[in-house]
């Protein structure tokens, strides 16, 4: 009795081993999109359309990567009929992954609007675009710790100065708003690139609200609480 | 925690991880509830409410004493010479154990389904009849075993061979006609000993089906070793364990929710996820 007990079985090993490989799926495919968003940002800052273009054509891997969570999830589930905290586990990955391919888009979207503006200079010199653009993908990267510590007081703590950040990305998203519409007001002909920048800033505080996505599926992990 | 912890395998649940019913009155409750078979000590302080017309699982590892528990609820310990239960179940308002009590009667009212179908080699007509006429009854016994047959969902399978023996038809429909023979005295609990785990995946979705449409009548006890079953056909699931010493205890019990989604006793998440067991 004590020794089995005490032995955990080779399938609860291999199982545990492939938790361990879908994890190690996530903060890849996080990587990849955290990459996504700063190129994206920093090839419309810079004007260069080559890396605008790499972002568009590296958005495939991101689906990949989400297509291969969504594999091994299914794997999982059908193979382990899994319980509590790894159902739990699985379920949330498979939403993390959704909302990593969805900011992957955002990244992609960002890229599609710089080649669409083609060698026209922004309409105003690119401050606090990227200064959201920045801060989303700090909160990305925080709330991906967050998940992966599956520590309900980590998430909660995290959860709370998340809240914080994000407000600070729609203050900013506000003003960005409001300085485009002046300049649009200010001069007609202005119309066209103020939408531009205002459809990158729209993609840039959604990132936010997507890292807050994944703090809530790193709460349910955790603590198996569903909504807000 | 460290989950091979002698100590934390040793304990009860705490109270807070034991789901007790404020506002309806179970049919069955035990209360302090432990059974040794000579001097080994099975089960111990069990303290549990069942709430009418529903399924609840009995779930833990292998000697955790869920049998055990499932046959102090109707007295089946009793037939275990070296058996002794000390606490209180009480079944309708009375306690089962108390000295007036006939243990036959009670086993009328609290019927019992086991692992392996046990139909008596009889046919499936009396096997079914049994109960009422030992009950005495004697009147409409073709419409009993009709309706018990129904109930039990074999009807249409056996009703042109309601003469032959019990034992020539196939398992599942063995243990369904077992079912028939446990409703035909009209209990208010059927106790299963994991009644499905000899039977093939067909049959054991028919056994599934058929506890579930039961449970709007009949309050269901279930023993079962499958978690996936526990979590389709019950209402609330209670989760057993034994220490090194061996003695079982309850260490959780609560809603399907709870236990399967997520355990508030880190035993439980062990061994639902199988860790431990």
């Amino acid at each position: 009795m004590k020794e089995r007990r005490n032995i955990i079985s080779k399938g609860r090993q291999e199982f545990d081993r492939d938790l361990g490989r879908l994890e190690a799926e996530l903060i890849l495919m996080s990587g990849l999109v955290e990459k996504a968003i700063f190129n994206a940002l920093t090839a419309l800052k810079n004007r260069d359309l080559a890396r605008s273009r790499r972002v568009i054509d590296e958005d495939d891997s991101v689906d990949e990567a989400e297509v291969e969570i969504e594999k091994s999830c299914i794997e999982l589930i059908r193979r382990q009929a899994p319980m509590a905290g790894d159902l739990r586990r699985i379920i949330a990955s498979l939403q993390v992954a959704s909302e990593l391919e969805r900011i992957g888009d955002y990244a992609e979207g960002i890229a599609k609007i710089s080649i669409t503006m083609g060698n026209q200079p922004p309409l105003k010199e690119l401050i606090d675009i990227p200064r959201m653009g920045d801060m989303a993908v700090n909160m990305l990267k925080r709330a991906l710790e967050a998940f992966i510590s599956r520590d309900a007081s980590s998430v909660r703590a995290l959860n709370v100065s998340l809240e914080k950040d994000d407000d600070a990305v729609d203050d900013l998203y506000a003003k960005v708003q409001a300085d485009l519409m002046a300049l649009v007001k200010s001069n007609p002909d202005n119309a066209e690139r103020a939408t531009y920048l205002m459809w990158v800033a729209h993609n840039v505080e959604r990132v936010a609200d997507r890292a807050m996505n994944i703090v809530e599926r790193a709460r349910y992990q955790a603590t198996g609480e569903v909504g807000n | 925690m460290a989950l091979n912890d002698t100590d934390l395998l040793s304990q009860a649940g705490s109270a807070e991880n034991i789901m007790t019913f404020d506002d309806i009155e179970p049919i069955l409750e035990a209360r302090d509830l432990s059974v040794s078979y000579g001097t080994k000590m099975a089960i111990s302080n069990v303290a549990i409410q069942i709430p009418k017309n529903s399924v609840v699982s009995l779930i833990g590892p292998s000697g955790c004493g869920k049998s055990t528990l499932l046959r102090c609820f109707n007295r089946m310990n009793d037939l275990i010479s070296s058996a002794t239960v000390r606490g209180s179940v009480n079944f309708a308002g009375q306690d089962i154990y108390a000295p007036a009590v006939d243990p036959t009667e009670i086993r009328f009212r609290i019927g019992m389904v086991f692992q392996r179908p046990n139909p008596f080699p009889k046919s499936i007509y009396e096997n079914v009849a049994f109960g009422p006429k030992i009950n005495g009854m004697t009147d409409d016994l073709d419409a009993v075993v009709e309706n018990s047959l129904r109930r039990a969902a074999v009807w249409d399978e056996v009703k042109d061979r309601l003469g032959d023996s019990g034992l020539s038809v196939s398992g599942g429909q063995q243990q369904r006609i077992c079912i028939a023979r446990a409703l035909a005295v009209n209990p208010e609990v059927v106790l299963m000993d994991e009644p499905a785990s000899a039977l093939d995946p067909i049959s054991t979705q028919a056994i599934e089906q058929l506890i579930q449409e039961l449970s709007s009548e009949v309050t269901i006890v279930i023993v079962t070793h499958n978690m996936q079953q526990a979590t389709r056909i019950s209402d609330y699931a209670a989760v057993m364990m034994a220490g090194e010493e061996r003695v079982g205890r309850l260490i959780e019990y609560g809603t399907n929710d709870q236990v399967f989604g997520n355990p508030k006793d880190a035993r439980t998440e062990a061994y639902v996820t199988g860790r431990i067991g």
